[in-house]
């Protein structure tokens, strides 16, 4: 490392002149918009937004609250990583929401059980041969479906030159149609026991934080978070250099794709059912998150850290609304007006860098 | 082991029918400092790119350290090694010093293909030692390379070629968009190349810099070379009349 005050070959250079981490100032706007509601929940209903008021329970903190704004951001959070990689190499995917809906209803129809209180499945998809799997079949299957839908959008923005804007747009209304061909728009229910396991409770929180710090040691450690660094921030020079980019890109929709699917199981797990309409707008909200929490839609900066923090965001101000009993109407158009904020925000800055 | 690090015979490339460079014989001593010179479209660039990979060339051979190589990239040519600083650099701008240096290259300490654990403290290391070789100061390493100035940013792509074992440098003007400290510095490094005996190939449009670095100067007209000049041998005004076409050496009669 080196010398903190005296800059390499003698230069004198000023630490505190470093730009700070961006991520500070997502986790500043997190800790502001709590402290909104707090002040906002006191004045206008009397209530506190943070801490526990009722006096049967004592805990210091409303933990039911913070539960679920957890568990909500959860699934989208799933798929915001495979996003977060997608954006920082310099492409988007908008597909996820659609291969959430199509991996739920293949992966549902393998997890189905024969007899529902006596009764054959009334939801069967297939013949009872193809019911009582072990949980281990809809995983797999599943997970092929998200590999070979991100593996499809790979192949053709790295190999055809085709913008992933409008590779991803014709694969989210392609897979929407297949979820919906799939049971001919036919809910599939009743899943196996240990299948209906693996989103019960608070796992699907278990699930995104395992995978955020896998996701953020690959990002930060290995060649492969290098390279998408640096090819969102210069292609060109990441080609001179050698990188694989073609191989690359193929790479990074796939592995999008399989976190898409990853989070369809488990989002069709919790609910115990699989709807062709599942999903909808989730590629949006992943895009969202990602951006809120600092990720460049120009590629090459960004991180998981601040992913997983506009993530949280993005739960705060849903049950910050819920809490103010507001409409879920303003729900959105705000979501829409922080989207766009995020992002001037996010120009702003680098241009002021620029300048300084 | 043959005198010459670089040789090329009868380099010939041409853009449909636009002949860029013609019947090119060029030859590079071990540890010696070769300018380019010639005006905008006299071939320069194209040679260049012909013995860097970037482009194949029409006809025409390259032997390189004693071999005859045919590169179809510009990473087939860096493996050889010849390492190039191009006029755009090729610099990602959001990655620190290290990681550019290494860009495509990294070292690695655990190996998992795509997935291989990166060796960043050995990068960190062997960028000092690179930096410290060539005299780049640089103010931090960490920073990224996009709050850096333009001589900053060249003095990377620099170093970037003293980081690895190269056997030929070959630098594409570069102080073209730089201030007067900061060209200073750039030919401060190349000074320090002359002095660890490293060969360089030097293109550039600035008299006063390639009378100071080169010990020879090779004139490029309409695609052809028409002077090869030691510097003890010629001045600036010889050199402007081999440019301009006022006058062309001995052994070049005829070719333009």
């Amino acid at each position: 490392m080196a010398n903190a005050t005296h800059g390499v070959g003698g230069l004198s250079y000023d630490p505190k002149k470093r730009a700070r981490a961006p991520e500070l100032n997502v986790l500043a706007a997190l800790i502001l918009i709590i402290l909104a509601f707090e002040a906002l929940g006191r004045l206008f209903i009397g209530d506190s937004f943070l801490f526990n008021t009722r006096d049967n329970v004592d805990t210091l903190f409303n933990e039911q609250r913070l539960q679920i704004i957890i568990l909500q951001v959860a699934i989208v959070g799933i798929i915001a990583l495979g996003v977060t990689q997608v954006i920082i190499s310099g492409g988007i995917d908008l597909s996820s929401g659609s291969i959430v809906g199509l991996t739920a209803m293949v992966t549902m129809s393998f997890a189905q059980v024969a007899m529902v209180n006596g009764n054959p499945n009334p939801k069967a998809i297939f013949g009872p041969e193809w019911m009582d799997l072990p949980v281990i079949v809809p995983v797999v299957v599943g997970l092929s479906c998200g590999l070979a839908a991100g593996l499809i959008n790979g192949l053709l923005i790295a190999y055809t030159r085709i913008p992933p804007f409008i590779a991803t747009l014709g694969m989210m209304v392609a897979a929407r149609g297949a979820a919906k061909w799939w049971s001919k728009g036919n809910p599939i229910s009743f899943p196996t026991e240990n299948y209906a396991a693996i989103g019960k409770g608070m796992m699907p929180v278990v699930i995104f934080v395992c995978l955020a710090v896998l996701f953020h040691l690959i990002m930060t450690q290995t060649k492969y978070g290098r390279h998408c660094y640096a090819i969102g921030s210069n292609e060109a020079a990441a080609r001179m250099s050698g990188i694989n980019v073609t191989g690359h890109k193929v790479l990074v929709y796939t592995i999008a794709g399989a976190l898409a699917a990853l989070a369809a199981i488990v989002l069709s797990s919790k609910n115990l059912t699989a709807q062709a309409g599942m999903g909808v707008m989730y590629e949006l909200d992943a895009i969202a998150m990602a951006v809120i929490g600092g990720v460049s839609l120009q590629g090459g900066r960004g991180s998981i850290i601040g992913t997983c923090l506009g993530a949280l965001i993005f739960g705060v101000i849903i049950s910050g609304f819920t809490f103010l009993k507001l409409d879920a109407y303003y729900q959105e158009m705000v979501k829409g007006v922080i989207i766009v904020g995020a992002v001037v925000l996010d120009q702003w800055r680098q241009n002021k860098r620029g300048r300084g | 082991m043959t005198d010459c690090i670089l040789e090329t015979r009868g380099l010939t490339k041409h853009y449909g029918g636009v002949h860029a460079l013609t019947e090119a014989n060029f030859t590079l001593g071990r540890g010696e400092h070769v300018a380019i010179m010639g005006d905008n479209g006299a071939g320069k660039s194209t040679f260049v790119r012909q013995i860097t990979g970037v482009e194949m060339p029409t006809r025409g051979q390259i032997v390189f350290d004693g071999v005859a190589r045919t590169f179809t990239s510009p990473i087939e040519a860096r493996e050889a090694g010849i390492e190039t600083v191009f006029q755009t650099l090729a610099l990602a701008d959001d990655l620190d010093v290290p990681a550019n240096l290494f860009l495509g290259r990294e070292k690695i300490r655990f190996n998992l293909g795509p997935f291989s654990i990166l060796d960043k403290k050995a990068m960190r290391e062997a960028t000092l030692a690179a930096l410290q070789k060539t005299g780049v100061k640089i103010p931090h390493l960490m920073n990224t390379i996009r709050n850096m100035s333009g001589g900053q940013r060249q003095c990377v792509a620099i170093a970037r070629t003293a980081a690895f074992k190269s056997k030929l440098v070959i630098m594409d003007e570069p102080t073209a968009a730089l201030g007067v400290q900061e060209t200073a510095q750039v030919e401060n490094i190349i000074r320090t190349l002359k002095e660890a005996g490293e060969p360089l190939i030097l293109v550039s449009h600035n008299m006063r810099q390639v009378f100071d670095l080169a010990d020879r100067i090779v004139v490029f007209r309409r695609g052809r070379i028409v002077a090869n000049l030691r510097k003890e041998d010629t001045d600036s005004q010889d050199v402007v009349a081999h440019i301009t076409g006022a006058k062309t050496g001995s052994e070049f009669e005829g070719a333009a």
